[in-house]
């Protein structure tokens, strides 16, 4: 079935949820986990289910992503017929760029009809997960459904500017949906986690639906509005599900990557890819100490590293002590630096016995080729 | 349209590699992991592109199925071209004779029609068993630059050592006047590294001919190259000063691999500004235990570590568990090592299991040799594996 399913991917959505880390880049180009890209999970998602078209729609600050995504080939997707196609916005002198996501929709709706597929799952690069795409286009067909919502079970409190909650009866139809609603401590709620399937012929009739009837709102417009009279089904997801709506979320869940359980259901199960980029393997030094620690390939560390994520070719000097941080790509910490609960962007330079210290609640963010 | 090529390289790959015993049982030396991420053919592909050259033929005969599957389209190593790129040759029939290839030479000659493709004016012959980075543009600048019909690459050798090489004899500016295979008693310690350019039309000829005469053996070092000097073409030799290691035996693809490690490696794998590149492994970052020593060590992706680690190359998806101990040895990719197991001095190869409490080799300075295990095999729980030993069969100990 997976392989009658095409994959739109937004990657803008939610890039306000962390300013610190998207304001160069796309949310879907947010670096996550030593060597990944949030984009690399949905997109693995699509690949391992047999998709093979992706349509990745961009709005703003998407040099990062291109460079990432290259020709697709890294995920098996440089492909004569489909592969992965960039949607930049389109815009005339009456048309403004987008700024919803049924406007992002319309227009696509040309590399929607252009396509064959039977459905359509589309995703946003916000949720870390391994989702099974082709159960959840099972689901949707089985249950003869208009739109599939996928959600997971979560407790207050949300750190989320804009979510939505679903209301699932017995046989997971779909009977209320909350947009943004006010939520008691402790309560249980189903979060929707910007995963759903369509088929693509319901896809195209909505949008251009909402076209006619100048509609703007995909959430308010049409799945609040027509709850009772669409068949809506929720998809329940059951494993782990990180969302990442600020940089306190981003730090959390970053963490929960030491703990086996977290890693061998993210990657163990298969394989998540990502850019290769052909660094040599990273090099521990006598007098080195590394605890409890994710170490990306191309680092050189002759210091101490606890509880920690080293991205790509970072290099950690002599006497460092880098405790409860991440520490992203080409990053150089020269000797006796001191972090903890800290969050050094790409190329940052920490030079000499420079110390610097956050807090969980509060990480200290440093931002993209800072020197300090 | 005829389109040409200035250089075409050949790669040398079909060699079985007997000396690395079990290492090699199923697949060509080539294709032996090195480095924590590589294989040794990485070295010479990584070269040729880094040197701007496109087009290579990679010459397969022993056990290519694992060669030919690292290799594919040649992507990795930005190898896949419209025009060029690289391609596996491997033996074929033909209508006149059908045949293996028989030595060097003939390898090369057996693929002469590959060559002419590509019309090249220069063809650069290379082989799979070193570990080296090399600008094979500046070679080819010498080879222009002084009119050599052959160049061959030479690196100097401890006297008492070459006699294990071709010895190039020559004169001060760089021309050879004597060529001799593994010579009992050198007069030089100038050794051929197995890299030559020829002019292409000049190496076709003595292909033919030496194609052409029954007393051949077909070899590169033992007959065209003195049957080229013997008529008086200009061959030269082409200092090369760099790190250059033959990994044919056990114990130097062994001190290969850690002459990457310390803050000063005698060979830098992580240098940028000569990238050597690899198919890489689809693994997250390793991760480092709570409990885990790790010293003067490389560390591929995927890597589990729980135990102490000295001294040593681990693969990628190495498993260390808690209280196992890896000292001054090369673990290849998914191997696991147990529990209580200690490891020590040895070579073991891709997805060997060490169970707990068992224990391999023996300390480096108790002389007894470095252990060998070859892939996908079992020691068992307890067991102990002598140092020097080599298995390719599970193990259950005494």
């Amino acid at each position: 079935m997976a392989h009658s399913t095409v994959g739109v991917i937004f990657s803008n959505v939610h890039d306000e949820n962390i300013p610190e880390l998207s304001r160069h880049r796309t949310m879907a180009s947010v670096p996550f986990g030593g060597r990944y890209r949030l984009i690399d999970f949905p997109l693995s998602n699509m690949v391992n289910s047999g998709i093979t078209t992706v349509g990745i729609v961009t709005k703003n600050n998407y040099q990062s992503l291109i460079d990432h995504l290259g020709s697709g080939k890294d995920w098996d997707l440089a492909r004569k017929d489909g592969g992965i196609i960039l949607l930049p916005p389109y815009s005339d002198e009456t048309d403004k760029p987008y700024t919803t996501r049924l406007e992002a929709l319309m227009g696509i709706t040309g590399f929607l009809t252009h396509r064959s597929e039977e459905y359509v799952v589309i995703s946003d690069c916000d949720g870390i997960a391994h989702l099974d795409i082709a159960d959840i286009v099972r689901f949707h067909a089985e249950k003869n459904a208009d739109i599939t919502m996928v959600y997971h079970e979560e407790t207050v409190p949300s750190e989320s500017s804009y979510f939505i909650t679903l209301q699932p009866a017995s046989d997971g139809r779909i009977k209320g949906l909350k947009i943004n609603p006010k939520l008691k401590g402790n309560e249980k709620y189903h979060l929707y986690v910007n995963v759903m399937v369509m088929s693509r012929e319901f896809l195209i009739n909505t949008i251009q639906d909402a076209v006619t009837r100048g509609f703007s709102s995909f959430g308010r417009d049409i799945l609040t509005k027509n709850v009772d009279t669409l068949r809506i089904y929720g998809y329940e997801f059951k494993g782990y599900y990180a969302g990442v709506n600020s940089i306190q979320d981003y730090f959390k869940h970053s963490m929960e990557l030491l703990d086996r359980s977290v890693r061998d259901e993210l990657f163990g199960a298969r394989d998540v890819y990502t850019k290769v980029r052909d660094s040599a393997p990273s090099k521990y030094f006598d007098g080195a100490t590394v605890k409890n620690s994710l170490v990306s390939d191309g680092c050189i560390i002759e210091g101490t590293v606890e509880n920690s994520i080293l991205f790509r070719g970072v290099k950690v000097g002599k006497g460092c002590v880098v405790r409860n941080s991440i520490v992203m790509q080409d990053t150089v910490l020269g000797n006796n630096v001191q972090l903890d609960c800290v969050i050094t962007d790409k190329n940052v330079v920490v030079r000499d016995n420079r110390k610097l210290a956050g807090c969980e609640t509060l990480p200290y963010f440093i931002g993209k080729g800072r020197m300090l | 349209m005829l389109k040409k090529k200035e250089c075409v390289a050949m790669l040398l790959a079909g060699g079985q590699g007997s000396r690395l015993y079990a290492l090699t049982n199923k697949i060509a030396k080539p294709a032996v992991a090195f480095g924590a991420k590589y294989r040794i053919i990485d070295f010479p592909l990584s070269n040729c592109i880094n040197s701007g050259i496109d087009t290579v033929g990679v010459l397969t005969q022993y056990e290519p199925l694992e060669l030919n599957e690292y290799i594919g389209n040649g992507q990795p190593w930005d190898l896949d071209r419209a025009y060029g790129g690289v391609h596996i040759l491997s033996p074929y029939q033909a209508k006149k004779k059908q045949s293996w290839f028989e030595g060097t030479a003939n390898a090369i000659y057996q693929n002469m029609s590959f060559m002419k493709r590509y019309d090249p004016e220069y063809v650069l012959i290379l082989s799979g068993d070193h570990i080296y980075k090399m600008d094979y543009a500046a070679m080819l600048r010498a080879h222009k630059a002084t009119g050599a019909d052959c160049t061959i690459a030479a690196i100097e050798v401890p006297l008492k050592e070459a006699s294990r090489f071709g010895v190039l004899n020559c004169n001060p500016d760089g021309s050879i006047y004597e060529f001799e295979e593994k010579p009992k008693v050198p007069k030089s310690n100038l050794a051929s590294m197995g890299i030559y350019i020829f002019t292409a039309s000049k190496l076709f000829k003595y292909l033919e001919e030496d194609d052409a005469n029954p007393n051949s053996s077909k070899d590169f070092g033992k007959d065209v190259l003195p049957a080229m000097l013997h008529a008086g073409e200009k061959m030269f030799s082409y200092r090369f000063k760099g790190y250059w290691k033959d990994v044919g035996t056990i114990s130097s693809l062994w001190e290969s691999n850690m002459d990457l490690l310390g803050p000063a490696p005698a060979f830098d794998v992580g240098d940028s500004d000569w990238k050597i590149h690899s198919r890489n492994p689809l693994a997250p970052p390793e991760y480092i235990g709570d409990k885990a020593q790790v010293g003067n060590s490389l560390v591929a992706l995927g890597c589990e570590i729980e135990g102490t680690v000295e001294h040593s190359v681990l693969a990628a998806s190495v498993v260390v568990e808690e209280g196992a101990t890896v000292r001054d040895s090369v673990l290849m990719a998914g191997t696991v090592v147990k529990r209580g197991a200690v490891v020590e001095y040895s070579i073991i190869d891709a997805n060997v299991v060490v169970e707990e409490d068992a224990r391999v080799g023996a300390p480096k300075e108790e002389g007894a040799g470095i252990a060998v295990l070859g892939r996908n095999i079992r020691i068992a729980r307890g067991a102990s594996v002598a140092g020097g030993q080599i298995l390719d069969k599970d193990y259950k100990g005494e």
